[in-house]
């Protein structure tokens, strides 16, 4: 498929550009031959916790790696790479990671994270590759917060040449919803983007109101939302974890969108989420332009994490 | 709390100490504790290998082995060494004359610049500059709004220009500032991955054009692993001078503080506490050394005391500290309340600051227990109105606790005293009294809370000895 070989260029682009790259390669320390001992399972931990994955689950990882090596399944440093790959990869079955759409009617895609996270950015691109798919689409500013982010969604629309829902800044993001739902009613769209400020996870009242946003759209079209979409920055360390946990308390979260995915980072707390919160991968962002995204591909992603 | 890690260390000497002496390979294993801690704040692995290290060769230094309490000891390498890796603090913006002095600020995207920029220039308002913001953000859509936005709101004025060229609009900012008499330019910049040779030889033509003064790399608190590798690259290709953390409201350990610190030597100058215009704060590397180690911090005891007092109670206690109406039946309450959060030195232990000067003070819980005896050998009349209390009253309270009456009028003293001081301060915000409690410096003004409560202070010659010793293991 294109945009597999497409994401793994720019993956591969991204890592010839940054040799300077602090953190070793995996290849360094699985030269040819070697055999597996406690000292390359060390080597193995420090690389998955470069990539972000944490602890908890870097430990988990490399306890099956062990297993599988005192059970003799594998012996050399060649089976590591291919029995990790292979034990990842299973954490996404193919079924979580489609958008679900509406039996009928518009389906809603709700879309939160933290600050700064990419969440306008990311609604660009999903109203591009929808509306490339021929679906009508139509976005909701519901960040009526941050200086400007109303002004920056309609650039966003206009761009894409899909239609918007705005009120003025500081206005409430709820009725936004209301009047966005009626919009995408009337028009017979097929997909609604949802834009929403970004807030920060602990902070209480601002989730309340993300839920408020969520219970409106919902009493407007049942069924809705059909997609909570978190978007997480790929350079996101380990509170990643209680951003998920928190936005899918506040608001049903059931997918990740994993932007900025062209940098060095590799998004590796994606696999602690699945791991310890079960939440999928949905899309991957990769770089500012609306067709910088990709469906999410275990397969490319986990290539990545161990090239 | 640091109890939690003394007691690690603790249970890995005392399974030890059986079976003769401590070794150099039993004082690393104890490190397991701190590295896992380190690594979940987010710290870059190699930063916590080199740190362990050097605390493995500190504590060798510091005869831990020999030590009678190897625990405490080891916890208070580490938080020295971590929070000596923090600073020193450095909260200044340089000024230069005849100005304008230039500021600039970079990073990636989404880390906070704009708003950065927004804060600063508030606060260089604040101390009587005349600062111009530069919308030199030609990249993401409404970037120039949002700035002229947030200029609006502080009423500072924001330098744009219709244009794709970000060195222009740089080079015509200061022009325009030094025509209108804006002594401090604060340029932001578009955001950009250390890895995009394009944008960040931008960033250098730019730096060539107008040689700010002042580079500061924008930070996100949250970064992970990967933070090293773009502060490296931005310190690589623009010299930074600082660096700034943002969204340090959230809960975050902020490893990545320590990382981009390490990796640059540069000083972090201020932490974004939120979103508003307001929410920049100074740096404390105690606090940061704290909250990376997940001990002791300000969210803790402010959760520990709402789960305490109702909203309700510590309303009405806040109106009768501000009113002067605190009596000893209150000062009761809040020993039992301060017992029940774990202690009066933990509590201390968990106030930025002070935290790290622990190691120089006494408080003993005991204390507190003495000074409950003394309330409750106080009648009814003598709690409420401790006015009355004369010398023949202060007899029979000392005889009823089995005490001396300089011990009564000690604490009556104090009590009046610190009553007072509560009063005073209870016009002020949580900051201002944090503030204030900081400002008083040594230790005396804590005798003045608590009511009554003797503190030791060993002798301030040692505590400078062992700063001056901290700066020079400074990188
Ligand atoms: N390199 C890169 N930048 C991105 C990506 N997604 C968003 N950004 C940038 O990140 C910044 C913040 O994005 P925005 O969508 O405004 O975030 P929001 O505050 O969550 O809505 C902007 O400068 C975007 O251009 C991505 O996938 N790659
Ligand atoms: N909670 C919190 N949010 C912040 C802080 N600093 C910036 N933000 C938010 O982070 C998002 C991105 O900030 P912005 O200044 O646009 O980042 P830029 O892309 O680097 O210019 C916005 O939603 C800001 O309101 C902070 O210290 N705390
Ligand atoms: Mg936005
Ligand atoms: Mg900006």
């Amino acid at each position: 498929m294109a945009f597999f070989s497409k994401t793994l260029d720019k993956l591969k682009n991204g890592l010839a550009k940054s040799r300077k790259k602090i953190s070793d390669s995996l290849t360094t320390v699985l030269t040819l031959g070697r055999k597996i001992d406690e000292e390359l399972l060390e080597e193995l931990e420090e690389k998955l916790i470069s990539d972000d994955i944490g602890v908890e689950t870097t430990l988990q990882i490399i306890e099956d790696l062990r297993a599988a090596w005192k059970e003799r399944k594998i012996s050399s440093a060649e089976d590591v790479v291919p029995f990790l790959k292979q034990e990842l990869i299973e954490y996404w079955p193919q079924c979580d990671r489609e958008l679900n759409f509406a039996e009928s009617g518009p389906t809603v895609v709700m879309v939160t994270g933290v600050n700064g996270s990419g969440k306008t950015t990311s609604i660009a691109k999903l109203a591009y590759l929808l509306s490339s798919q021929g679906k009508e689409v139509v976005l909701a500013a519901c960040d009526t917060f941050r200086a400007a982010a109303v002004e920056q969604l309609s650039i966003w629309s206009q761009r894409t040449g899909v239609q918007i829902v705005k009120h003025q800044q500081n206005s409430d993001p709820a009725a936004v919803a209301f009047d966005a739902c009626e919009a995408a009613l009337a028009r017979k769209a097929d997909v609604l983007l949802v834009d929403t400020a970004g807030r920060l996870h602990t902070q209480k009242n601002l989730m309340m109101e993300l839920s408020k946003i969520r219970n409106v759209i919902t009493r407007k079209i049942p069924d809705a939302p059909h997609e909570v979409l978190q978007v997480l920055d790929a350079t996101t360390g380990q509170n990643a974890i209680n951003q998920a946990k928190m936005f899918s308390e506040a608001v049903d979260v059931t997918g990740i969108m994993l932007a900025k995915l062209d940098g060095t980072a590799k998004g590796g707390i994606v696999v602690a989420i699945r791991n310890q919160i079960n939440i999928p991968v949905k899309f991957v962002g990769l770089g500012e332009k609306p067709e910088d995204i990709e469906p999410f591909d275990p397969e490319t992603f986990v290539e990545a994490l161990f090239s | 709390m640091f109890d939690a890690l003394t007691n690690k260390f603790n249970s890995v000497f005392r399974g030890l100490s059986g079976r003769g002496r401590i070794s150099e390979k039993n004082v690393r294993e104890s490190m397991r504790e701190v590295r896992s801690a380190l690594l979940e704040a987010d710290v870059n692995y190699k930063v916590v290998k080199d740190f362990c290290d050097s605390v493995v060769e500190k504590a060798m230094g510091a005869k831990v082995i020999e030590s009678l309490h190897p625990g405490q000891l080891m916890v208070k390498i580490v938080n020295d060494e971590l929070t000596n890796l923090m600073g020193p603090v450095d909260s200044k913006i340089y000024f230069v004359s005849p100005g304008p002095t230039i500021v600039m600020l970079a990073g990636l995207q989404g880390s906070g610049k704009t708003t950065t920029a927004a804060k600063l220039a508030r606060l260089l308002l604040k101390q009587g500059k005349n600062p111009l913001l530069v919308a030199d953000d030609l990249q993401r859509p409404a970037a120039i709004e949002q700035l002229k936005t947030l200029g609006q709101q502080l009423e500072i004025p924001v330098y744009f220009e219709e244009s794709k060229d970000a060195v222009k609009v740089a080079r015509n900012s200061v022009n325009f500032a030094r025509k209108n008499g804006r002594d401090v330019v604060i340029l932001d910049t578009a955001g950009r991955l250390h890895i995009d040779t394009e944008l960040m030889g931008e960033l250098g033509k730019i730096c060539t054009a107008i040689t700010p003064h002042q580079i500061f790399l924008v930070c996100d608190s949250m970064t992970g692993q990967d933070a090293v590798n773009s502060a490296k690259e931005f310190n690589e290709q623009l010299e930074l001078d600082g660096v700034i953390l943002t969204k340090l409201d959230g809960d975050a350990r902020g490893g990545a503080a320590l990382s981009v610190k390490a990796v640059t030597g540069k000083p972090i100058k201020f932490v974004g506490m939120g979103e508003k215009l307001d929410q920049l704060e100074e740096f404390y590397p105690d606090r940061m050394a704290s909250r990376i180690l997940g001990m002791g911090d300000v969210v803790t005891l402010v959760e520990k005391a709402q789960e305490q007092f109702s909203e309700e109670e510590a309303q009405k206690m806040q109106q009768k500290m501000a009113k002067g109406q605190f009596t000893f039946d209150d000062f009761l309450k809040q020993m039992q309340s301060l017992k029940n959060m774990g202690g009066i030195k933990d509590m201390l232990k968990m106030i930025p600051g002070i935290g790290s000067q622990m190691g120089a003070m006494d408080v003993d819980d005991k204390e507190i227990t003495r000074l409950e005896a003394i309330v409750h050998s106080m009648t009814k009349a003598e709690r409420r109105d401790p006015d009355i209390i004369d010398a023949s009253r202060r007899r029979r309270i000392a005889r009823g606790c089995g005490m001396e009456p300089s011990d009564v009028s000690g604490l009556v003293k104090t009590f009046n005293q610190s009553r007072q001081m509560m009063k005073a301060m209870s016009g002020m915000g949580a900051m201002g009294r944090m503030k204030a409690l900081k400002s008083m410096g040594n230790m005396d003004m804590f005798s003045g809370r608590m009511p009554g409560l003797k503190i030791k202070q060993r002798s301030k010659r040692k505590r400078v000895d062992r700063r001056k010793k901290g700066k020079k293991n400074r990188r």
